[in-house]
């Protein structure tokens, strides 16, 4: 697999290069700071409501944007009435195809582009017209006002009736979207090699995100220089698309998104909201917010795509794996979108196994276009995968972690010239896990305890590793210290809830010894940071900190030769020590940073870091398996889940408190993918979603998750990876946890469900069909 | 909607009773369309449109408005007198991100109108502020790690604060419970019940 693939989360971007480093800094030993629990640094902001999230904002004169969306999933706008909407109290502006400053192109994807408002709607909620008004109030009046003439047209709501015979075509040309295979070996000798072959369909329902801060932006403009605060991952993605549909340039597009709330993937780039904002905000002269009703964002900002997936694999008796045969069906919707991205990676990839062969293909429905979510492809590959390893270990009377353990990778199989990982923890982060949570102890006592009762306790076991997460170039940080000793640290990445500025503060506390709560962090705009990638691919912290702390050494190098002439002795003799800068030959020579005559003459010292390139012929991949313990009732169909244990290897732990929330939070978005989550669409009358809201499409709550939740890092500091040692966390920890509850349910009751989410109403009907049968 | 009000107290001049009659339960919804609820103090009708002068009482201080009598408390709130700290999640009711306490109790601020909350005394997350200092719940929240976006922040704030004050030390079981009306994405929840429990002692030691 081509390196390109890998950064999804840069996908169609310009990304420009920056400079090496000057010199590699050896990797950090043991830290001071960096791994211990520290509070985020800015959860002052977030726990006192100041925190100014874009939707937070209101600009003078400001209006209210809202958009008209198309209620059919398959249709062609005949004629759009304005005439009665724009007369309405409070309404400003009204644009729709007709309007001569949206004759825009909207690029789908770098080969697919449609009219911003284009009149053949391939999915329901499709952008039809805009209005700016004085309140929402005014403006969604306006949108319902708003006459328009469709022409409904046939349409296919299920990737798997896509390809049938008949099926509506969604886009011309077919609907299938994109074809990969792959092989080694010899799939057909190795099921004959072994010793047991199982055969199986599984089947992952198409997610939401649902972030909980609606998507959209506020947009306004001086002049011919447009501002935007976007809700987003990356403000940079944001500013060259918009630049690229607006023809405008860069320095033209200032993006501002220093907080966001929820973005999981799919805020990575701007949408045509964005665009849409813009254009009212001109039309006008005014800004204008524009934010999408909770309704909308489950129609029209992406989703995990669904997919259908068939798995064959053979086993020997010794747990030898000796083939694995993929075919799987995914949609990302009605335009290029991913549908089958990384769908087959860790068939490809987790366990060492010499056949293999992959067959994927995503194919177009009428629904919304996917958008990366969360570890695309990953946990749905791992929810097939880590229920065949359960069955092939019960299959050969093997302990399911054994079996594991048995086929742990030690190079990437999949990839040209088989390179090794810099690091594999994945056999500490089975052996520790199963250590931590008492695996053997607890699978003893439930095959001791019988079948009797309705009530039954079973474990299960998943393990994972991330196709990305070790970051790489480009990063730019300036980093300044002032005269008094406090710091300001400038990056264009943003922090998206996983605790990057906190990190990053860290690693400058690390390197410079600065409190934490003296360092400011300028971040996230395009007019005063310097450029990032978005903070996708759990990689924004293997690629900032080892840039910061590069940053943090050419800030101390300049304060070595300052202090050098004050202490008049050589560069070489110099040393840091406890915020001083101390002579090795003669330790009574030294001087405090804030007592250095240069810098207080100047009032600060500018350093400026850059990320490095990665190892050479090295794949740097994080490592998971997770643990938990159900309990069925058998009567119900009801699971609850008792506790889960989290054992994760991405390299060294940066700050314990947000590393432990990581791992809570991926394995509760997991429960979401194993118990409830499913995008509903009427496949058979109208095509509509009939679960768009958070009542009937249900995420997680506090009750559906155990207070018992554990984790218990592998810490393997890893100094080939980047010269920091820290890997990605932010997918893995979400990777393997539905495969693992369905393992735990079939522990406690036998059975394999083999289809998402596994609602009560679904396990009722398996066990009926049990008792049936 | 829990009955706050006896019917015929509410000091917008309506009538609760004739209000919910002619206005229906998704009062929102319905007051944009033909049913219009009765202008204050007379048999006129206003429409969804007209002004309405209110006075209400949030984090012991009192703003004099004009609203809409659609305007939902959470709009105003946000959008007109600056408490961003209340969320936007969903304005159905489903998600908790706006959670206020209305006279004590944890309310979605989306699913009440601006002119129901006349006569009550609202508290936002600002409220829960001592100065620049952050009050107890906050300060357990920070500590605890309980949040990542921070979006649901303010709401799981307000909601472990309404619990607090009808139950000061809430089991585990209920402290689960008391948070089942606001949906963290980030899937903090764990940290959440840490700083609920952590939070119960702060406010007893405050005392």
């Amino acid at each position: 697999m081509k390196d390109k693939q890998t950064d999804y989360y840069v996908k169609d971007v310009q990304v420009p290069e920056t400079p090496a480093p000057k010199k590699a800094p050896k990797a950090w030993g043991k830290t001071e700071i960096v791994g211990k629990p520290i509070p985020r640094i800015d959860a002052y902001e977030r726990a006192s409501g100041t925190a100014v999230y874009p939707s937070d904002l209101t600009l003078p004169h400001m209006l209210y944007g809202a958009i008209l969306r198309c209620p059919h999933p398959s249709a062609v706008v005949k004629s759009i009435e304005t005439a009665d909407a724009e007369k309405m109290t409070g309404v400003r502006a009204i644009i729709s195809g007709a309007s001569s400053e949206a004759q825009l192109n909207w690029p789908y994807s770098p080969d697919v582009r449609t009219r911003l408002f284009d009149p053949r709607c391939r999915f329901e909620g499709e952008a039809i017209a805009a209005v700016a008004a004085e309140t929402p109030y005014q403006a969604w009046d306006a949108v319902r006002a708003i006459r328009v003439e469709y022409e409904i047209l046939p349409f296919v709501a299920d990737e798997r009736d896509a390809l049938k015979p008949g099926a509506a075509s969604v886009q011309d040309g077919g609907n299938t979207a994109k074809k990969d295979m792959y092989a080694r070996g010899n799939v057909d000798k190795g099921f004959a090699e072994a010793d047991a072959v199982i055969e199986e369909t599984y089947r992952t329902a198409c997610e939401l995100h649902t972030t909980m801060e609606l998507h959209g932006c506020v947009a306004g403009w001086d002049g011919d220089a447009l501002t935007i605060w976007e809700s987003t991952q990356g403000v940079y993605s944001v500013q060259s698309r918009v630049a690229e549909v607006l023809g405008l340039p860069l320095s033209k597009v200032r993006v501002i998104g220093h907080y966001v709330g929820g973005a999981f993937g799919s805020k990575l780039q701007p949408g045509k909201y964005t665009i849409i904002a813009t254009l009212l905000a001109k039309k006008t002269g005014r800004p204008v917010k524009m934010f999408l009703s909770r309704e909308e964002t489950f129609l029209a900002v992406g989703n995990r795509p669904p997919a259908v997936m068939k798995l064959k694999a053979g086993v020997k008796k010794d747990g030898t794996l000796t083939a694995l045969s993929f075919s799987a069906t995914g949609s990302g919707g009605a335009y290029p979108a991913g549908g089958t991205s990384l769908l087959d990676w860790l068939i490809r990839d987790l366990y060492t196994c010499p056949n293999v062969r992959t067959e994927t293909t995503d194919v177009y429905i009428n629904a919304g276009p996917a958008r990366p979510f969360r570890a695309p492809g990953h946990p749905q590959c791992s929810w097939a995968l880590e229920q065949m390893l359960d069955a092939l270990a019960e299959k050969i009377n093997m302990d399911p972690v054994e079996l594991r353990l048995r086929n742990i990778p030690v190079f990437s199989q999949a990839r040209e010239g088989k390179p090794p990982y810099t690091s594999t923890g994945l056999r500490e982060c089975l052996e520790k896990g199963a250590e931590a949570f008492g695996w053997k102890e607890i699978r003893k006592k439930i095959r001791e305890t019988g079948t009797d009762g309705n009530v039954r306790r079973g474990v299960g076991v998943a393990a994972a590793l991330w196709f990305a997460g070790g970051g790489g170039p480009p990063s730019t940080i300036i980093l300044k210290l002032f005269s008094d000793g406090s710091v300001n640290l400038n990056m264009g990445a943003s922090d998206i809830g996983t605790g990057t500025k906190t990190v990053m503060a860290l690693v400058v506390a690390e390197e410079l010894g600065v409190k934490p709560d003296l360092i400011q962090i300028e971040y996230a705009d395009t007019g005063t940071t310097q450029y990032a990638t978005p903070s996708g691919g759990s990689k924004t912290v293997p690629t900032e900190s080892p840039a910061v702390r590069d940053a943090a050494i050419n800030v101390k190098r300049q304060l070595l030769s300052m202090a050098a002439e004050d202490l008049k002795t050589d560069v070489s003799d110099l040393t840091f020590r406890d915020g001083e800068i101390v002579s090795v030959r003669d330790p009574s020579k030294k001087v405090r940073i804030t007592g250095i005559s240069t810098l207080r003459k100047r009032g600060v010292v500018v350093g400026v870091g850059y990320r490095g390139p990665n190892p050479a012929g090295k794949v740097v991949n994080p490592f998971a398996a997770q643990f938990c313990e159900v309990e069925v009732n058998r009567r119900t169909g009801e699971v609850r889940i008792v506790r889960f244990l989290g054992a994760h290897d991405s390299g060294r732990v940066m700050d314990r408190l947000t590393f432990d929330c990581q791992v809570f939070g991926g394995i509760t978005m997991g429960i979401g993918l194993a118990m409830m989550e499913t995008r509903v669409l009427d496949k058979k009358q109208t095509g509509k979603m009939v679960n768009k809201n958070w009542h009937d499409y249900k995420i997680p709550t506090s009750m559906d998750v155990p207070a018992d939740m554990v984790s218990a890092p592998v810490e393997l500091p890893d100094p080939a990876a980047n010269t920091v040692g820290a890997k990605g966390l932010g997918e893995p920890v979400t990777i393997p946890t539905a495969p693992a509850v369905a393992n735990a349910i079939c522990n406690a009751t036998g059975l394999r469900i083999t289809d998402t989410p596994m609602s009560p109403s679904r396990l009722i009907r398996r066990l009926a069909e049990r008792k049936e049968g | 909607m829990k009955k706050k009000q006896k019917d015929g107290e509410c000091k917008c001049g309506l009538s609760r009773r004739s209000f919910l009659k002619t206005v229906g339960v998704g009062a929102v919804a319905a007051a944009a369309s033909s049913h219009l609820p009765a202008k204050a103090g007379s048999d006129e009708v206003a429409t969804h449109e007209e002004m309405t002068k209110i006075t209400l009482n949030i984090n012991g201080r009192r703003h004099r408005l004009l609203v809409e009598p659609r305007w939902s408390l959470l709009f105003v709130l946000r959008e007109r007198l600056g408490f961003t700290g209340t969320k936007v999640g969903c304005e159905r009711g489903e998600c908790g991100s706006c959670t206020v306490l209305i006279d004590n109790l944890p309310r979605y601020a989306c699913m009440t109108l601006a002119i129901e909350a006349e006569g009550t005394k609202v508290v936002t997350v600002e409220g829960l502020m001592n100065g620049e200092d952050l009050g107890p719940v906050q300060q357990a929240f920070l500590e605890h790690d309980a949040m990542q976006c921070g979006y649901c922040t303010p709401g799981q704030v307000m909601a472990v604060e309404g619990l607090l004050r009808a139950n000061p030390d809430p089991s585990p079981e209920e402290i689960q419970r008391g948070l089942s009306g606001n949906l963290c994405r980030c899937g903090t929840y764990p940290n959440i019940f840490r700083a609920a429990k952590r939070a119960a002692g702060l406010r007893h030691k405050a005392r």
